[in-house]
């Protein structure tokens, strides 16, 4: 699955809508991923997960410049995102399965946000390159 | 079985009631097809589903996505007894019309995100938990007598 031009212009365009709200809505992804999949909160037994939470919207803030990254190297996810790659097959091995859950509820977080931009040929780009992501993420898992 | 609270069932309700389900229902169905565009595999009499605004404005996909809603309707007013609501459906989407149940999960998902992208913040965590519950129910059920 690769993204088309056509997909980078519509992940670009929604990173430069966002601006500086991505870190809010990577807490606000977060927060909903542990509402809607409590299976999801076992990988965080360290962290205060109650509403609001401190832990969860400095980790949100973590995710969302990470995808930020990631929208300002379409062309080379694989090396723009080496590094995490790493640190989810080696360390964290946060089972697949997850990763269609949070790019699940960062679509909707952004829904709820942005709904005028969020057209059906955004959300499809959106799906993909929460995809592409996810797949460099677990790219080095075996 | 699923089990739904007084507020898991209050979310839901009071969001449906708010609902346009001809509009929304075409609108879940076309994004599913845009959004997944294998999923268009079951529909090749809809005629034209070549761009995202040909779906999208596609009068037969507007019209099945407002049967297919519509019959979600059915499952809010039955939360407690998803199963015995869609026994039927469940034997003709695998009987006859061959759909593999991941495509209720996918459908699903879409609809939630209309949800979110229809209220806005009225579409807390919380209101998409009980929905995300819902759907998932729904696609079970509708998975349950398949063989």
């Amino acid at each position: 699955m690769v993204l088309s031009p056509a997909d980078k212009s519509n992940v670009k365009a929604t990173w430069d809508k966002i601006g500086s709200h991505a870190g809010e809505y990577g807490g606000e992804a977060l927060e909903r991923t542990f509402a809607s999949f409590p299976t999801t909160k076992t990988y965080f037994p360290h962290f205060d997960l109650s509403p609001g939470s401190a832990q969860v919207k400095a980790h949100g803030k973590k995710v969302a410049d990470a995808l930020t990254t990631a929208a300002g190297h379409l062309d080379d996810l694989p090396g723009a995102l080496s590094a995490l790659s790493d640190l989810h097959a080696h360390k964290l091995r946060v089972d697949p399965v997850n990763f269609k859950f949070l790019s699940h509820c960062l679509l909707v977080t952004l829904a709820s946000h942005h709904p005028a931009e969020f057209t059906p040929a955004v959300h499809a780009s959106l799906d993909k390159f929460f995809s592409a992501v996810s797949t460099v993420l677990t790219s080095k898992y075996r | 079985m699923v089990h739904f609270s007084p507020e898991e069932k209050a979310a839901v309700t009071s969001l449906w009631g708010k609902v346009n389900v001809e509009e929304a229902g075409g609108e879940a169905l076309g994004r599913l097809l845009v959004v997944y565009p294998w999923t268009q595999r079951f529909f090749d009499n809809f005629g034209n589903l070549s761009s995202a605004s040909a779906i999208m404005g596609n009068p037969k996909v507007k019209a099945h996505g407002k049967k297919v809603l519509t019959s979600f309707g059915e499952a809010i007013k039955n939360m407690d007894n998803l199963k015995g609501t869609f026994a039927k459906l469940s034997e003709l989407h695998c009987d006859k019309l061959h759909v593999d149940p991941e495509n209720f999960r996918l459908l699903g998902n879409v609809l939630v995100i209309i949800l979110a992208s229809h209220f806005g913040k009225e579409f807390t965590p919380d209101v998409q938990a009980a929905w995300q519950k819902l759907v998932a129910g729904v696609a079970t059920a509708l998975a349950h007598k398949y063989h």
